[in-house]
């Protein structure tokens, strides 16, 4: 089939103003959120309903397109970059509620929605959709389900995949996939586990179903400002220790403290080496002793504490922390924003080793996180505008996640793969581990036209890279040439 | 003990032999006999391959070798005041992680604490290939690769040898509860459901002949005032949670059939001569089901000489198509026996 034949295709199974492919047009999805990286999309596709999703996907099988699927475009790994010749199908006009069920505490939602819309619309019930990424405002279902994303309250309450009881997927191929539902325990093996986090390369989410949960009565906040970040990753353990699962458990290092002061006056000591947030919730005679629990294990290692108690002094301490990343925005021209999750017990040392890599690529690090689990986000501080800068400041974003690797962690926390790690994949995959996960793809789109080259690097790349990771001086498949 | 090597080199050996594997930890879960109707067929025991390989309990993970007992797992996690959320059921005292990895079960906190499939951060395997494949890791939020480690719960060892893995674990809380009262099954089923709306530290819920019990856990100033809200008071049989974990209550030996149901959220489920657990997301009936709504899941136990034999419900087909190729990615030599005979 002709190109053309393909678009006039498309422009027939779609609304008016479903199909764009106008040059400038689809300037605004060349990109998601790592503005880094980007690629004009041959044409985009604004579905309203599922038939039409499959309509989509039916012409571009024919036609052999390939199809990269895209929410909110607020991913941070290149996830919902376009192809130049791929259609880009986009599904921000899907954004129904199909059923908000009180009764079983789960709401039926079309991929478009937006997480917090959903907690919006089911606030009056008193529940809520505990992942919340700070994206939540504006970032999809969909895209969530995708990424398996995370958020500030994930060390109570999970991720994505803790939270998604049914998917209803399109596939390449043609099949609808009706997989979970409201929590029906079934046996055997559950296509739900391999969808959640696949970041769009083995079908379409076209409808999510998710549990809800019973907003807490009661919230607590303590504020801890620590002489050094070594103390401040040290009561991250013992308040774990004490058996306390906070809610939110937050650490700001000190450039993170006081580029957010200067942004928000939150209130922050400007001085301290590093603060932590620990957000309690529950009910209230739980939260009070917990809240003093915490207060001692904090002030017994040398912190100053702040607690609020009612929500406007809580907000005031969110405050900073929510607006550190606009906050960088102020103390650098750009910033690379990484993503990588270590065993909390390392939190020190590895801090440590991050500070010696950035003195040693002569850029500065902030480091704003979610301590509890373990899951860092350096901020790499650069000019783009400065020859060399971006390469270093990426080369730096390497040798950053090399180091959580080697502290037993991984290279993504919860933003993804995408076009952005590939190479840190090589690292933390062998050959045989990376052959499997690209036939577990080919069971689900053995044409491979779903958001092709994402996540997963080809071998011949992590090769090329030299960095293969083989175990036991073993290759699966010796009898492939490398190259 | 490691026995890693000579699991792998089992899997290769019966791959070019084209012998199949069928995979047995202690072999106590119910549909051990079915593997027996099947010739050919060899057994993979991960019995020795058994310990614990890391546990630092500010970490929240255990990680160890699948033979390992459940019991030894949970006794260590007890020893530092912690516990295993998915609270495994052991059939006679016994079983492996790596049995309880396979086979997906979850025990009577689940809607509270979450399934086995909530806790696995990750797993090390032998696919059909003969090759040793690590996914996941020892960290909460993890999405590098495709969730390996979640897709293999549950499928009955039907996509590998699971050789060790690591599983998220929780604070015990620092008092627990039994409170009972006497009422009929739909009104247990209205209370319950209420509560599932509503910030309660409820743990355990488990209705049969004609006493609700709730389990409370917390700090002793959550379960007091929780006692008043749910206006039940009664002290009830703590060991009943064990007891219904473990398919050892006296509910279990009434029938020579037992049918498992797993009722969507939010289902009434109101028979009286039911177990009903889970919030009233799983019940138990003695005999075949009668009439049941489409959207619910029937797994019948048939009792079969020293074991069980089970039927469950045909996979949907579009789903079984897929189900069947993700099994050819992990196995394309068709090597392992999995859950294909039970």
């Amino acid at each position: 089939m002709s190109d053309t034949g393909v678009l006039d295709r498309l422009r027939a199974a779609l609304p008016a103003q479903g199909l764009i492919t106008d040059r400038q047009a689809v300037r605004p999805f060349e990109t998601d959120g790592l503005t880094a990286i980007r690629e004009r999309p041959w044409a985009v596709a604004l579905p309203e309903t599922v038939d039409q999703v499959r309509a989509v996907l039916r012409i571009c099988r024919e036609g052999e397109v390939p199809v990269v699927t895209r929410g909110a475009g607020t991913g941070l790994s290149g996830g919902a970059r376009p192809l130049k010749d791929g259609v880009l199908l986009t599904l921000t006009k899907m954004r129904g509620i199909k059923e908000i069920d009180v009764d079983a505490c789960t709401a039926t939602v079309e991929p478009g929605i937006t997480n917090l819309a959903i907690s919006q619309a089911v606030a009056e019930h008193g529940l809520f959709y505990a992942p919340d990424p700070s994206s939540q405002i504006a970032c999809s279902i969909g895209g969530n389900v995708a990424e398996n994303s995370g958020g500030v309250h994930c060390l109570k309450y999970g991720l994505t995949v803790h939270n998604v009881l049914g998917l209803r997927v399109e596939t390449y191929e043609g099949d609808e996939l009706v997989l979970g539902g409201k929590g029906v325990d079934v046996l055997g093996v559950d296509l739900l586990y391999a969808i959640i986090g696949s970041e769009g390369m083995l079908g379409v989410v076209t409808e999510v179903t998710v549990k809800l949960l019973p907003l807490p009565v009661c919230k607590h906040v303590l504020l801890g400002a620590f002489d050094t970040v070594e103390t401040a990753g040290d009561a991250v353990g013992a308040i774990i220790a004490e058996g306390i699962v906070p809610a939110g458990l937050e650490m700001m290092d000190n450039p993170a403290i006081r580029a957010a002061e200067d942004f928000a006056n939150a209130g922050y000591p400007r001085d301290a080496a590093a603060i932590l947030l620990c957000e309690l919730d529950g009910t209230e005679a739980q939260v009070a002793t917990d809240a003093l629990r915490v207060r001692e294990v904090l002030e017994s290692r040398g912190a100053e504490v702040t607690s609020a108690a009612d929500a406007a002094t809580q907000e005031q301490l969110w405050k900073g922390r929510k607006s550190a990343f606009p906050a960088m925005g102020r103390i650098a021209p750009d910033y690379y924003c990484m993503d990588g999750t270590i065993p909390r017990g390392e939190l020190g040392r590895v801090l440590g080793d991050i500070g010696r890599l950035a003195d040693e690529y002569g850029l500065r690090v902030a480091n704003v996180f979610h301590a509890g689990d373990g899951n860092l986000h350096p901020l790499i501080l650069f000019d783009a505008n400065q020859p060399g800068e971006l390469e270093r400041a990426e080369a730096l974003g390497g040798r950053i996640l090399s180091r959580c690797v080697q502290a037993g962690g991984t290279v993504t926390g919860e933003h993804g793969v995408g076009v952005e790690k590939l190479d840190a994949m090589c690292e933390q995959f062998d050959a045989a581990e990376l052959a499997q996960f690209h036939r577990l793809k080919a069971a689900f789109d053995p044409a491979g036209r779903m958001n092709p080259g994402k996540a997963i690097p080809t071998l011949a790349r992590c090769s090329e890279l030299g960095g293969m990771h083989v175990h036991a001086g073993k290759l699966p498949h010796p009898e492939l040439e490398r190259f | 003990m490691d026995s890693a090597e000579e699991l792998v080199a089992m899997v290769a050996d019966c791959r070019v032999a084209e012998r199949r594997i069928a995979i047995m930890g202690h072999g106590s879960k119910p549909r051990r006999v079915a593997w027996g109707h099947e010739t050919g067929v060899e057994e993979l025991s991960t019995r020795a391959h058994s310990g614990i390989l890391e546990y630092r309990p500010e970490e929240l993970v255990i990680t160890a070798q699948s033979g390992t007992p459940l019991a030894e797992l949970a006794d260590a996690v007890a020893a530092q005041g912690q516990l295993l959320p998915f609270d495994p059921p052991r059939f006679g005292g016994e079983g492996t992680l790596g049995g309880a990895i396979a086979s997906g079960l979850s025990g009577p906190a689940r809607p509270w604490r979450g399934s086995i499939h909530d806790a696995v951060l990750g797993v090390e395997l032998i696919n059909g290939l003969g090759e040793r494949l690590r996914f996941g890791g020892s960290v909460m939020k993890n999405v590098a690769g495709y969730d390996v480690s979640r897709l293999v719960v549950g499928s009955l060892g039907s996509l590998g040898v699971v050789l060790s893995a690591s599983v998220r674990v929780l604070p015990a809380p620092a008092a627990e509860e039994t409170v009972c009262t006497r009422c009929s099954a739909s009104e247990a089923d209205v209370r319950v459901r209420c509560w599932a709306r509503r910030p309660l530290p409820i743990t355990g819920t488990c209705y049969v002949d004609g006493t609700l019990s709730i389990r409370l856990s917390g700090g002793p100033a959550a379960i007091e005032p929780a006692k008043v809200d749910i206006a039940v008071d009664e002290s009830g049989d703590a060991g009943i949670w064990e007891a219904v974990r473990d398919r050892a209550h006296p509910f279990f030996g009434r029938n020579d059939v037992i049918t498992r149901l797993s009722l969507p959220r939010g289902a009434r489920f109101d028979d009286d001569d039911a177990l009903i657990e889970w919030g009233g997301t799983q019940a138990w009936i003695a005999g075949e089901p009668r009439s049941l709504a489409a959207n619910v899941y029937a797994e019948t136990f048939r009792r079969d000489g020293d074991g069980w034999t089970t039927s469950r419900p045909p996979v949907d087909g579009t789903v079984a198509k897929y189900v069947e190729r993700v099994r050819h990615a992990f196995d394309p030599d068709g090597v392992f026996v999995g859950a294909g005979s039970g």
